[in-house]
């Protein structure tokens, strides 16, 4: 079997908080960007605003990252926010430069994440078709020949010919997928972390994933759904703070990362390096799990009320904004989703949120959970509009059933949920009697 | 950056990524390979540019004729400039020709980058295809305020030499390698400091007093010549009165410093594009 990519030693330095570039390769364009830049930056000392190049910080994204992964293999990535899984993606596929080492990809790299980019609204469904296979690198001849195919997989058959500003937002998905969905690349890289639209929109990219690996392509899965990397990839690499930790079949990777990184007690702090650009204007700052008392647990009594706070700031004000959970099993599948702005109350006056300092406090009644561990995920976004940020795997927490209903017996219970029911007994003979007394 | 294998069609290719050294190889040959991109970003541009607008491509014509009729009002019925015996209106739209497309190249070219960031930040193709397209675009414009001139010059009875033929051409291509050097510049810059943005208007309008557009280059005293052509608009626009109403001294001196300031430009702001290239996805 040949090789379709081989990383050696990758490595990718981002600098922080520094609006300045160093630059370190060649004196040429020291002098060409000094002098070009020497003016501007005298007027922005001008107008107050400091020159932050004393200050650099440099964070390796990546590092001395090595991996060959054969033609027809599905790998899967997994890591936290920030272990360098987006980086490594975005190095293969071209789109920003490795500060060291090498890869050699062998054929066309394509990516669901570009879905409609370089769509224009004022263009019409048939231009942008076009338009886009261009920018992913399709000529126009295979455009040509895979056109009537585009048009049926999206749907959107009949306004072919109207501009794409007058598309629903499904229609223009939908169209814009198509086209990402036929580019056909010898490797395709899934980033679902990123990926954008509803429930439905992933699971049509998941499916498109699945065909994709079936015909023998070799597939680059980064996911926080432990249960969809188990159920498409056979094996699997950890990342961690942008090195390669682990590499193996999938389930002992994912039972290592979730055993190596999960283990903080009931709290999640993040760092302003963990926080993508992106995520802006909205920046999280801690996710605490806590027990009736207040006090900050790692493992919680089922049969006690837990207080899950999400704190967080705005630094300007977002419309539409929710800010919720996603609880699910060390498995990975959900045990249920809720936002602070669910209620109709809340909904209205949180309309839209101004900028500032906030917490959301999630009282989670006693009696949901059964025995095990949990994790909990934290998801901001503006409904059709947005996602800010997420991170599917924010902490964990385990939970204690002692005094739970059913814990006479001793056996463990099938499923996540373990609900004090409102259990009543009645004897057939006795309603019969009282109908008879009616 | 990234080299690409040669190989037949039907193989794959492969992608060799390591990190540039030096100054960065110019890569040609992935701009052809993605000559059909640059063709659909012009046609992208040109369309969208007078969408949902009433006047539509007439915008083109407008622009430029109404410049024509306010400098005509003012530098040649108030001011009384002279124009070397060629009727003003003609005169000024001559130059006001090369200086639009100019114009438009640099703003446009200049904004390339910052404009198409969900591009830039998302996938791979030669980031040059941006400013490149922007500079293109603006020929349509530029054809089409050409068959005005032409009815001008009938109206006028202005009659251009035979050798406009080849030498209206050239002139055409040192306002193109001036526009695209500059925009090559400017949109790299773009892409750290948005003060481009700003500065912007300020330096188009400053260029535009600084190119013969509205007066005769004649009216600039001979010793202040050489230096007044290190502006290679001058030379454009120098340039395309000579091949189309015969005035001015042709090729000269000047002429030559304008064209070597331009390729000067062209070719550094190549260099410097291709050096920050690597560095735009993540800064921008």
């Amino acid at each position: 079997m040949t090789t379709a990519i081989s990383v050696h030693n990758l490595g990718k330095q981002y600098k922080i908080g520094a609006a300045e570039t160093k630059f370190r390769y060649n004196m040429l364009r020291d002098v060409i960007v000094d002098t070009v830049s020497a003016p501007i930056r005298l007027a922005k000392a001008m107008i107050g605003r400091s020159d932050r190049r004393m200050n650099q910080n440099y964070v390796w994204a990546l590092k001395d990252v090595s991996f060959d992964l054969e033609e027809g293999k599905v790998l899967g990535i997994v890591g936290r926010n920030g272990a360098g899984k987006s980086t490594l993606l975005k190095i293969l596929s071209r789109v920003t430069e490795p500060t060291t080492g090498t890869v050699t990809v062998r054929g066309r790299v394509g990516s669901l994440l570009e879905v409609g980019t370089g769509f224009h609204p004022e263009l019409t469904g048939r231009e942008n078709i076009y338009m886009n296979g261009a920018i992913l690198g399709m000529k126009r001849t295979e455009i040509d020949s895979k056109f009537d195919e585009i048009v049926d997989f999206s749907e959107v058959t009949q306004f072919i010919d109207t501009p794409v500003k007058r598309y629903s937002s499904g229609m223009y998905l939908r169209l814009a997928f198509a086209v990402a969905a036929h580019l056909e690349p010898e490797i395709l890289v899934v980033d679902e972390v990123l990926a954008v639209g509803d429930a439905e929109f992933q699971k049509k990219c998941l499916g498109k994933m699945g065909d994709v690996a079936q015909q023998g392509r070799t597939v680059l899965f980064v996911s926080h759904n432990m249960s969809a990397i188990l159920r498409l990839t056979q094996e699997a690499i950890v990342l961690n703070k942008g090195q390669l930790i682990m590499r193996g079949p999938t389930q002992e990777a994912v039972d290592y990362y979730l055993s190596s990184g999960q283990s903080q007690a009931g709290e999640r702090t993040w760092e302003a390096d963990e926080v993508p650009a992106a995520s802006q204007p909205f920046t999280p700052i801690s996710l605490k799990v806590k027990e009736r008392g207040g006090k900050v647990v790692d493992t919680v009594r089922s049969t006690e009320p837990v207080t899950v706070e999400f704190e967080y700031k705005l630094s300007s004000p977002v419309t539409g904004l929710r800010v919720g959970l996603y609880v699910s099993t060390m498995r990975g599948e959900y045990v249920f989703t809720s936002f602070d702005t669910d209620t109709p109350e809340l909904y209205e006056k949180f309309d839209t949120r101004s900028a500032g300092h906030y917490i959301s406090r999630a009282e989670l009644p006693a009696d949901i959970f059964n025995e095990g561990r949990y994790t909990v995920g934290v998801n901001a976004s503006s409904f059709g509009v947005k996602r800010y940020f997420m991170d599917e795997n924010a902490l964990a927490f385990n939970v204690d059933i002692s005094g739970a209903p059913g814990t006479q017996w001793g056996e463990p219970r099938v499923g996540p949920v373990r609900p004090r029911l409102n259990w009543k007994i009645e004897k057939r003979s006795e309603i019969r009697d009282c109908r008879l007394n009616l | 950056m990234t080299q690409i294998s040669k190989t037949n069609p039907h193989e794959p290719h492969t992608v060799y990524i390591k990190p540039s050294k030096g100054l960065a190889a110019l890569n040609l040959s992935d701009l052809l390979r993605y000559r059909e991109l640059i063709f659909f970003m012009v046609w992208r541009d040109v369309k969208v540019k007078y969408k949902q607008t009433l006047l539509g491509m007439a915008w083109a014509v407008v622009q430029p004729v109404m410049t024509m009729l306010v400098f005509t009002f003012l530098f040649d019925r108030v001011a009384k400039l002279p124009t070397e015996g060629v009727p003003y209106p003609v005169f000024s739209f001559t130059a006001l020709l090369p200086w639009g497309l100019f114009v438009t190249a640099l703003n446009q070219g200049s904004r390339s980058l910052v404009a198409h960031q969900n591009m830039v930040t998302k996938i791979y193709f030669p980031r040059l295809i941006l400013p490149t397209a922007s500079v293109f675009a603006g020929m349509v414009d530029f054809a089409i305020a050409f068959v005005i001139l032409v009815i001008l010059m009938f109206y006028y009875q202005v009659t251009p030499a035979w050798n406009l033929i080849w030498t209206l051409p050239l002139f055409l291509l040192l306002a193109i390698i001036t526009a695209l050097g500059v925009a090559l510049w400017l949109s790299a810059i773009n892409v750290q400091y948005r003060d481009v943005n700003q500065a912007l208007p300020f330096l188009t309008q400053f260029w535009l007093f600084a190119t013969p557009v509205a007066y005769s280059a004649s009216v600039i005293s001979d010793r202040w010549q050489l230096l007044y052509s290190l502006n290679p608009m001058a030379g454009v626009v120098n340039g395309f009165r000579w091949a189309l109403l015969g005035t001015g001294n042709g090729p000269d001196a000047a002429l030559w410093v304008s064209v070597g300031i331009s390729i000067l430009i062209f070719v550094s702001g190549l260099f410097y594009f291709k050096s920050m290239e690597k560095t735009f996805a993540d800064t921008i």
